[in-house]
Formats: structure tokens, C-alpha cells, sequence
């Protein structure tokens, strides 16, 4: 059984220490405390160098630097404190770095309110749980063999056909009857090849419908969408080694994660308001008369400071770009502002959470709206943002990659 | 007989100080016990459920971590039933510990904010100053039940008339 050492200011206390366990238990691992002398905090603390107040902040660092010291045993970390404490984010950050900077031990981190749920927290045990038990798996930087992708969002199906390091095929089709859906996007990645699904190695698979995709294809590979769409994210742009964050602003829920050498270790995800996702952008490229294609380039002629647009929410942040058009605003600043309000909320309501590392990579259909990337970037103030080729494939890119090796199909 | 707060909130030797004294210490490990001897709930390792936090909404807003909310509803309830304190300041883990800085001065402040007969004391550092403690706090025990009968305000563990009595005392004497 993986073990996933608790690392913590006191789960116990806002009623989340069994969801935290149950967490784990679904996906083959226990929760382990690190057990450690009371004398060793203080030796912990001072060797670490933060000046913790809460005494339970202080026993998170020694728990930490037992681990990195070797004086308790943990196949992966979950590091969490209280939602909106700030000196709990402080240490969290330093003590998550501080592992990933002394051990290969994979490292999630989360900040939890009293609602926070087991199936909150299944994809990062997943994730955790994947880390230790598929480590070679995801070690992959190559692609070798015929695989194939499948990325079954909520919104859309992706596949992927890849061959010897490269992408020779994509399908994308909108999700109405899962299995139906996927069958369409396979027949479009193998439309200029001369394969048929029975000549691939393996198949991958991943989204919402992936368990049951994956077992009606017999799938390789079924894997949550945390690692695959980091794993894809990094091998598309080129950055496998080192940190990077990957932005995924979807039609439903956008993502935020960041990744160690192509690892994921942390990641958000937001989903509540739709006026922060891509159904936004869709609505108004809608209002303003133009395909999806050409927002993003009408939104890079406008000015956002130009278009009222004072409301997050999605039908009166509409209501707003209406009232901007009717007064005789352009359609470069409505989309323009449009985006950058994206952005902003992305920003306000995940990229604040979470610890960013650049470069980001921008993945995702929306990554192709290119007034959206540079509000991200502005927002950011000019970081650097990559967009790879086939980002809007990414999860069927990154199951493509990782299946590579496991499926022997052709063998058999 | 009165009933006392003492913080840290889990200190053994402040609740064995109190018991000694024929007082009751408001300790939380009472409070606890109540909590995992409940067999309807099953949320080890202290049966705090989600509840709990938002019972703490009590006496910390919602913008206040949830684990700050947490310890404040087993706390919170202490404070309100204390007729006295005793708050021990810049003590080590193992003289009682509940973790969090921000509920430890939350805690504190609703203590003195209660006015109530509240001793005050610094963790010593050496073998004087611990016998120096342990008299304060016994002579603080030993005038309790007059303290509290009394129906003053209260500062420093005195009723706040005699502690103005004193200024005026101390006032005069250095002008002299």
C-alpha cells in the first residue's frame, strides 16, 4: 500500500481528517503520520529558518525535514493547511519546496475549508497514488510505437493519433453520446492515414468518461486528467525538465497545475462561474458576430479599458457588452474586455491560490483565443506564456505519450 | 467553588494546579472526551465534523479558517462558561499546545475582553521564577471566591476599584 505521509497544521480540527483518509483509501493508499520527538521541532524549525508561530506550523516543518532527513519513511507527501490562512500558505509553499527541492518524494498540495469532501480530493490522491505506484510511466519523454488518445471531456472528445514522437492525427467532436463521440474523433485522427484502430500499440484514455471508455476499448492506459494534461502540457512545449504552471481555461472548469520535471504537484481547479470560463467567450464571440476563430485577433485591435464591462457574471457581464456596443463602442473593445475579464477571475479566483512558476503553459480550446493569452499574460505582468502546437489536444496528446510502452497489442 | 479557564486550554499542570484548590479547571481534554465517547459520530481521531467549524461561526466570522473555527467551538464554550482565568503566556509545546496562533489570540482576547477575575502570568525560565508562578497562581486560586462575589470590573486578576486604588498609591509614592 502507497503510503502518503500527512503532512499538516491540523486537518482534525476543521472536520476533514477522515475525508483526507478516505481520499486516500480509495485509491490504494493510507495516510501516514510522521512520528517525531518534541525536542526535534524546535532543532527542525531553526535548521528550516521560518519563524512559525503556530506551534502546529512549527510541527509541520519537522514532520517535513523528518521526511527529507529520512527519519520517517513516505512514498508521497499531501501537504495541507486552512484555507485563507496566510501564515499556513507561507509555510506550505516553503515546506512543499523545501521537499521537492531535497527528495524525489511527489508532493500535492491543497488548503481546505470544513467543506471539503472526499471527491474533492480523488484526483489528487489519484494523482499522488500514480506518482509512486506509475513513476516510470511518467518518466516518459518519448513517444514510440502507434498510440492513441482519448481525451473525453464534458464539453468536447479529443483523440489523438501519435507515431514514433509524433502527432499524425487529430479528432475533436463535441460530447453527446460518449462512446459514439469517440469513434467520430478516432475515424478523423486516422482520416489521412492508412491505420485503422486494430494497428494501434495502445490505447490511453482520460476525462470525465475515461473509466468507461477504457474498459469498453480495453484501454492501456486509463488516468485521471491531473498528470496526463501536465504530462502533455511539458512534452508539447518543449519543457519537460524543471517547474513550469499549465492554464487550462475550459468550456465548464478551468485548471491551474504546476509540475516538477513534468510531475504535477499542486493544482486548482475552479468551475463555480461560468463568467470565468470559455462559455463566456463563446457567448460573446456569439453577440458580436464572429466565430470563435476570430475573437481572439478582434480582441488584440481593442482596448479593454474602452468597454464598460463591470459585472463577472456571465449574463450581466453580456448585459454590459450589449450596452457597450449600443452606445457605440467597438467590437475590438467588447471582445477585448471580454477577455480580459476572463483573465482577471481566473487570476482573482485560482492563479492567486496557487504558486506560480513560469514559464505557463496555456493549453486548453481557449489557448487558441489569442486575446485571451495575452490578457493572461498582462495580467501577469508580461510573464511568459506558451502556447504549444496541438494545445487544444492536450489530454489526448498527453495519454498518446504515456501509453506508449504499456500497450503491445501489435505483439500479440 | 469556581470554574476556571486556563490557556493553554489543554494544560494538565494548570488543571491539576485548579483541582488542588477544590476549583474546576476548564480544561479541553474534557471536552474532547465528551465528543469521542459520542457513538453516533465517526470522525476520528477527535470526531470533529464539518459541523464543528461553523459552530465556531460563534465567535470568528466565515473569512477565519475553518481550522481556526474548528478549536474555537471546543474552546469557545469553555470561555463562555469561565468565571475566572488563568492565562500562562510563552509557554513551551509540553505545558499545553493547541497549534494555532490565531486561535490562541482570538482566545485570550475574549478572555480578558470577559471581565472576569483573570490572572496573567509569563512561562519561567528558571527554578525562582517557577516557584514564583506556582505562589501567584495559588494565592490567585486562594482569593477566587471573593473575587468573584465581588461584582467589579476586573484588571489583572483584581477587582479594577482596588487596581485604580493602587495606581494612585504607586502614583503618589513616586512623586514623593
Amino acid at each position: 500500500m502507497v503510503k502518503i505521509a500527512l503532512v499538516s497544521c491540523g486537518t482534525e480540527y476543521s472536520g476533514v481528517q477522515k475525508e483526507i483518509e478516505k481520499a486516500a483509501l480509495t485509491f490504494g493508499a493510507e495516510i501516514i503520520l510522521p512520528e517525531i520527538d518534541l525536542d526535534y521541532i524546535e532543532e527542525a524549525c531553526t535548521k528550516f529558518g521560518f519563524s512559525a508561530q503556530s506551534s502546529s506550523l512549527k510541527l509541520m516543518i519537522a514532520r517535513a525535514m523528518s521526511i527529507v532527513e529520512g527519519k520517517s519513511k513516505a512514498d508521497a507527501v499531501f501537504i495541507a493547511t486552512c484555507f485563507r490562512c496566510a501564515e499556513g500558505a507561507l509555510v506550505r509553499n516553503a515546506v512543499r519546496k523545501f521537499i521537492q527541492d531535497n527528495t524525489r518524494i511527489p508532493v500535492v498540495t491543497y488548503s481546505f475549508t470544513e467543506r471539503t469532501k472526499a471527491d474533492e480530493l480523488f484526483i489528487r490522491m489519484e494523482a499522488l497514488a500514480t506518482t509512486v505506484t506509475r513513476r516510470s510511466i511518467l518518466a516518459r519523454e518519448k513517444q514510440e510505437g502507434l498510440t492513441l488518445g482519448i481525451d473525453s471531456g464534458s464539453t468536447t472528445t479529443k483523440v489523438v493519433a501519435m507515431e514514433n514522437n509524433k502527432v499524425i492525427g487529430t479528432g475533436w467532436t463535441e460530447t453527446k453520446d460518449i462512446m459514439e463521440s469517440v469513434f467520430i474523433g478516432v475515424d478523423e485522427a486516422f482520416a489521412d492515414t492508412e491505420y485503422t484502430l486494430d494497428d494501434v500499440d495502445g490505447i490511453g484514455t482520460t476525462g470525465y468518461g475515461r473509466i468507461n471508455i477504457g474498459k469498453q476499448l480495453n484501454a492501456e492506459l486509463i488516468q485521471e486528467e491531473l498528470s496526463v494534461n501536465a504530462k502533455g502540457a511539458v512534452y508539447l512545449a518543449g519543457h519537460q525538465k524543471g517547474e513550469a504552471t499549465v492554464l487550462d481555461i475550459g468550456g465548464m472548469d478551468n485548471k491551474v497545475i504546476t509540475v516538477n520535471d513534468g510531475i504535477p504537484d499542486n493544482f486548482t481547479m475552479g468551475g463555480i462561474c461560468a463568467g470565468a470560463s470559455g462559455r463566456f467567450l463563446d457567448m460573446t464571440s456569439r453577440r458580436l458576430d464572429v466565430t470563435i476563430d476570430q475573437l481572439g485577433p478582434l480582441a488584440l485591435q481593442g482596448n479593454y479599458r474602452n468597454a464598460l464591462l463591470n459585472s463577472y457574471c456571465i449574463v450581466f457581464g453580456i448585459q454590459d457588452l450589449v450596452t457597450t456596443l449600443a452606445a457605440g463602442g467597438s467590437k475590438a473593445d467588447a471582445a477585448a474586455a471580454a477577455c480580459h475579464s476572463v483573465a482577471e477571475q481566473v487570476y482573482e479566483q485560482q492563479l492567486q491560490e496557487i504558486d506560480l512558476r513560469e514559464p505557463l503553459i496555456q493549453v486548453g480550446g481557449t489557448s487558441l483565443i489569442s486575446g485571451l493569452v495575452e490578457a493572461v499574460s498582462e495580467m501577469l505582468g508580461g510573464i511568459n506564456v506558451i502556447v504549444p502546437e496541438y494545445s487544444q489536444h492536450i489530454g489526448a496528446v498527453g495519454a498518446a505519450l504515456l501509453v506508449s510502452g504499456m500497450g503491445h497489442r501489435q505483439d500479440k | 467553588m469556581v470554574e476556571i479557564a486556563i490557556y493553554p486550554p489543554n494544560s494538565l499542570i494548570l488543571a491539576d494546579l485548579i483541582e488542588r484548590k477544590g476549583h474546576t479547571p476548564l480544561a479541553l481534554q474534557k471536552q474532547i472526551r465528551q465528543k469521542i465517547k459520542d457513538p453516533e459520530i465517526d470522525s476520528p481521531p477527535m470526531n470533529i465534523t464539518e459541523d464543528d467549524p461553523i459552530k465556531g461561526l460563534k465567535y470568528a466570522a466565515i473569512e477565519v479558517p475553518s481550522g481556526v473555527r474548528g478549536r474555537m467551538s471546543i474552546i469557545g464554550p469553555l470561555i463562555d462558561a469561565a468565571e475566572a482565568a488563568i492565562i500562562v503566556d510563552g509557554a513551551p509545546f509540553g505545558f499545553g499546545c493547541i497549534g494555532c496562533a490565531r486561535t490562541n489570540e482570538l482566545s485570550t482576547f475574549l478572555l480578558r475582553d470577559k471581565n472576569i477575575p483573570t490572572l496573567e502570568v509569563t512561562y519561567p525560565t528558571n527554578r525562582d521564577e517557577t516557584f514564583e508562578m506556582v505562589n501567584q497562581i495559588n494565592d490567585f486560586l486562594d482569593s477566587l471566591d471573593e473575587l468573584v462575589k465581588s461584582d467589579g470590573d476586573f484588571k489583572d486578576g483584581v477587582p479594577e476599584e482596588e487596581k485604580e486604588n493602587l495606581e494612585v498609591v504607586e502614583k503618589e509614592l513616586k512623586e514623593d
